[in-house]
């Protein structure tokens, strides 16, 4: 089997990950309730996660809020600063998770529309700007195109014009620098199965200094047990319940492996290996070609259709004729196939990681060349 | 078109992934030998899965969503 779905979830988990999660199922108990030895270890390794999670994106440890993964961050931060009287500027290629807690507000929006390679066109935020615009909302990278958006520039607009910068960083969480910080972003949202290497159910949001989220799940806390209301304080502001504890000591082990080693290396193995798929598929005249694959900076992500065909039955065949594993239909992300013009055919996404080999990808260009009509 | 030998089946389509799942489950115990699909672009479904079988199983199968009570959206024969 050759797996190309990891902008899905990351494949394999690192052997350190799986031992980190072993070794806590054996040896922790919850997270923040008691002091007895069992708890505290919890809580120690919840807390490293944390100041793992801080460094990394240059964040407070104390405002690293942790969820079951980057949908409900975004959920939290969406639903918890933006209200209907609000107006919103996001992007077309926002993933569902982005796009129908933003339709739940009832808040005014407007889209960014993307050029023919699928870069958002940023330099129209000014334009569109309102009396009462309240924040940008957008995912860094495309989990259709791999598209990169150029988040410094937007922070500085934002800052400039007061308003809240709402970051998705599902595609690009331990994969592009992220500086909350330098940035100016306002709430950082980020999943901990892809790029950050981790089990799933994990995520969470990191939350700038003056940014107060209404929490939108409360319960126990751990601390002010008989007060009717959640404590405003981060991060059990919006963390009621008891955590992922097992699963966050796989992140801590896997983040704190990406602040020690760095992951430039990693992104430049995966996204040359985007590179020479591209590279080569796009001298086939019937297969067409999503995203701006060359720029830059772009993720490790190509989204394609061969023909007309239908990309689930190139994905089906994939899978049932040479065991490659890839993805296709909408990515959750409606907007950008509007804008392709694809909503019907769907597209077929290989997303690549730094453990894929160069003889995985040409396998893959040749079972594509045996697809061709 | 790819290069695939196509025939004519039966698929199901579901309103939710959880259906698809339930048919999967029941097919083995029934021993039907169909398998779960992306959902044809042909068909406009609740859920990106589908179950495709022989279509001479057809009235077996629906039999067995109706015996099951299993929530489907559509039985129609597609060539793919
Ligand atoms: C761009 C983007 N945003 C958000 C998400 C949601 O992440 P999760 O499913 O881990 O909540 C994903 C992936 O599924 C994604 O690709």
């Amino acid at each position: 089997m050759i797996y190309f779905d990891n902008a899905a979830t990351s494949f394999p988990k690192p052997d350190f990950v799986k031992q980190a999660v072993i070794d806590a199922i054996d040896s922790i108990g919850s997270d923040g309730r008691g002091a007895h030895e069992m708890t505290l270890r919890a809580s120690r390794i919840v807390y490293s996660c944390r100041e793992n999670i801080a460094k990394l994106f240059n964040a407070e440890p104390t405002r690293v809020c942790f969820t079951l993964n980057a949908t409900m961050a975004l959920n939290t931060a969406i639903l918890g600063l933006i209200n209907q009287n609000d107006h919103v500027i996001t992007t077309v290629q926002e993933h569902n998770s982005v796009l129908r807690p933003l339709y739940k507000t009832g808040a005014d929006l407007t889209f960014l529309p993307i050029d023919g390679k699928g870069n958002t066109k940023i330099d129209m935020l000014c334009k569109n700007l309102k009396s009462n615009t309240k924040a940008v909302v957008l995912s860094h990278v495309s989990n259709v195109t791999g598209n990169v958006i150029d988040i410094e520039r937007v922070g500085k607009l934002c800052k400039e014009n007061n308003l809240y910068f709402i970051v998705d960083a599902a595609q690009s969480a331990g994969v592009f620098d992220i500086d909350m910080k330098k940035m100016n972003i306002s709430v950082l949202c980020f999943t901990g199965h892809k790029g950050l290497l981790g089990v799933q159910g994990t995520g969470g949001l990191c939350v700038a200094k003056e940014v107060e989220i209404n929490p939108l799940v409360v319960g126990g806390s751990g601390i002010h047990s008989f007060s009717h209301t959640q404590p405003d304080e981060y991060p059990t502001r919006l963390e009621a319940g008891t955590l992922n504890a097992h699963s966050l000591a796989g992140l801590n082990a896997s983040v704190s492996w990406l602040n020690e080693n760095g992951f430039a290396g990693l992104r430049e193995k995966e996204t040359n290996l985007a590179k020479i798929f591209y590279s080569e598929i796009c001298k086939i005249p019937e297969i067409k070609i999503y995203g701006d694959v060359l720029s830059k900076n772009h993720g490790a992500i190509v989204s394609i259709n061969i023909a007309n065909e239908d990309a689930g039955m190139v994905s089906d065949a994939l899978y049932q004729d040479f065991g490659i594993c890839t993805r296709a239909g909408a990515h959750c992300a409606p907007l950008i196939h509007k804008a392709f013009g694809t909503t019907k055919q769907g597209m077929v996404r290989f997303s690549f990681s730094h453990q894929n080999t160069e003889d995985e990808v040409r396998q893959v260009i040749e079972a594509i060349k045996q697809l061709l009509p | 078109m790819i290069k695939r030998n196509k025939k004519e089946w039966l698929i199901v389509t579901f309103h939710t992934t959880v259906a698809a799942f339930q048919m999967e489950r029941a097919a083995k115990d029934m021993g039907f030998g169909g398998r779960i699909i992306p959902v044809p672009r042909e068909i406009s479904a609740g859920c990106g899965l589908a179950w495709r079988d022989e279509k001479e199983k057809q009235a077996e199968i629906k039999k067995c969503l109706d015996d099951k009570c299993i929530e489907y959206e559509q039985l129609v024969l597609l060539t793919l």
